[in-house]
């Protein structure tokens, strides 16, 4: 039985995979420029200054593209085909890829709002992977 | 009078299921093919360009090949650029003739990705393209990237589904005519939509082939013209552009690095889209060489799809395209894949066709593209 291919944190990613099991989406952001990227590096792919800083993001944005999954990469995610996955644009302007959950994963359309939620950790660095649900009516 | 690098052989193995294939075997069979085609022996060849290799893979296979081909060229290298592979070789081999480093440069690739790996063994490879701890986790493959960027162009432009499956059709239709070609059955647009879903919108009929099969050309000076056997054609444009690796980071999800590869090839060759008579482009899905076509300029956004159900990309047409039957009808056999296209264009432009030859074929495109629509190499060939 292959095992998910479970991200394993290093130097640059660290503090991302951290917010996740705590409950929260970090970004980057450059002190010297202010822009925000994803995914996280040692220096801002815009200016490429050195250590762009941390934050909380909104974890509010809309799904730029999504598609649903009928032949995965492993017999690991079998058991959950056909699954969607989602690139999400978030508020600060990054993008992040994840899979939809709920409502959002039954007929996903381009512009749709979303949030950005936790799955339970699991793996063997308990890796928090985020996804995304419906956002809220207003 | 500016020197050109000239393409003075050009060859490819059998494709398809090879049982009994060997990765290196492949790649010594297309090298020998190749310098035969060109009049030459293995000691005229003084430069050798590999790429990578699913079933042996290896960190230095340029080094793995000239050992196993028996030959100590006095330049070597390896290059890894995924399906845009074999332009980057063809691009890499003419500036090494024309600097004066090479007279002769072999570039060669090959895989028995069919009978050498399980289908899921190559479908778990090829799924490491994607970024590892923000694209992989969430169970992606090559399919379902091209599936984002698929979902993401339809949106925008309008494309549809039939719109895709007319690439599929057309490549199909091209292969009916080449004995070579791993799949020749007709197949309409109803055949392609009634296919499966692998990661919506794309089917199992929107994706490419898994094959067995090397390919080679050789590049050579221009002056070298004399030496070798068939008319020579001219490398007359290249171009480059990489704009992201992952596509959680790329630039855009509709506009892609293919536009400013082919303007750079273009531009060198003092060429437009317009002038081309020929034309071989990567074709890893169908959705690959919907937006190649309109981002580099050969209709406009919105319009290969109808011109292709048209027929547009047919013999006759206004832009034979995938003569040979491309990736998803001829074969796909890891950097031989975009290699074949190649070979098809110097076959087009020398009358070699045959069955499928493109009439008084002067000037051909030829296009790859890796990882999704990351890296772009760009190469415009014409009649010496
Ligand atoms: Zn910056």
């Amino acid at each position: 039985m292959t095992d998910k291919p479970w991200p394993v944190p290093n130097a640059d990613t660290a503090s991302f995979w951290e917010g996740c099991a705590q409950g929260e989406l970090r970004l980057q952001r450059c002190l010297s420029c202010g822009a925000a990227q994803f995914p996280p590096r040692a220096l801002c792919a815009r200016c490429h200054a050195p250590s762009p800083a941390w934050e909380k993001a909104s974890g509010r944005g809309r799904i730029v593209s999504h598609t649903r999954v009928h032949r995965p990469p492993s017999p690991a995610f079998k058991a959950e085909v056909p699954y969607v996955v989602a690139l999400v644009a978030l508020e600060e302007g990054p993008r992040i890829m994840v899979n939809l959950r709920g409502t959002a994963a039954d007929d996903p359309q381009i512009d749709d709002a979303v949030c950005i939620g936790f799955d339970p950790p699991a793996g063997p660095n308990g890796i928090a992977l985020p996804h995304a649900v419906a956002a809220e009516a207003p | 009078m500016k020197q050109r690098a000239i393409i003075t052989g050009a060859a490819d193995t059998a494709v398809g299921e090879l049982p009994g294939s060997t990765c290196m075997g492949l790649h010594a069979e297309a090298a020998s093919l190749a310098l035969a085609d060109a009049g030459l022996k293995p000691s005229d060849i003084d430069g050798v360009l590999c790429a990578y290799s699913f079933t042996e893979p290896h960190l230095m296979l340029a080094s793995v090949f000239c050992e196993y081909f028996g030959i100590q060229p006095a330049y070597s290298a390896a290059i890894h650029a995924g399906g845009a592979t074999g332009c980057v070789m063809a691009m890499q081999a003419a500036a090494l003739v024309k600097s004066g480093i090479c007279r002769h440069v072999l570039v060669v690739a090959g895989d028995n990705r069919l009978s050498g790996l399980s289908r899921d063994r190559a479908v778990a490879a090829l799924a490491e393209v994607g970024h590892p701890q923000f694209e992989r986790p969430f169970g992606v493959t090559i399919p379902a990237l091209y599936g984002l960027v698929a979902q993401a162009y339809m949106h925008e432009y309008g494309a549809t589904p039939e719109h895709l499956a007319a690439m599929a059709v057309a490549s199909r239709t091209h292969a009916t005519r080449n004995p070579k070609a791993q799949m020749r059955k007709p197949m309409t647009v109803a055949d392609v939509l009634a296919s499966r879903f692998i990661s919506e919108p794309l089917r199992l009929l929107d994706c490419c082939l898994i094959s067995d099969g090397g390919a080679a050309i050789v590049v050579s000076a221009a002056d070298a013209a004399r030496d070798t056997a068939k008319r020579a054609i001219a490398v007359l444009g290249t171009g480059q552009k990489n704009t992201h690796e992952h596509l959680v980071a790329a630039p855009s999800l509709t506009e892609f690095g293919c536009r400013d590869s082919a303007a750079q090839a273009f531009g060198r060759a003092g060429v437009t889209p317009a002038d081309i008579d020929v034309a071989e482009i990567y074709d890893s899905f169908t959705i690959t060489l919907l937006v190649e076509l309109e981002s580099i300029g050969f209709f406009q956004k919105g319009e290969a799809g109808p011109a292709a159900l048209a027929g547009a990309l047919d013999l006759g047409g206004s832009l034979p395209c995938n003569t040979h039957g491309g990736l998803m009808s001829y074969a796909h056999s890891g950097a031989a894949g975009g290699l074949f296209h190649v070979v098809e264009a110097v076959r087009q432009l020398r009358g070699e066709a045959e069955a499928r030859q493109v009439r008084d074929a002067e000037l051909a495109f030829v296009h790859g593209d890796g990882g999704i629509l990351s890296a772009h190499c760009s190469l415009v060939l014409g009649r010496q």
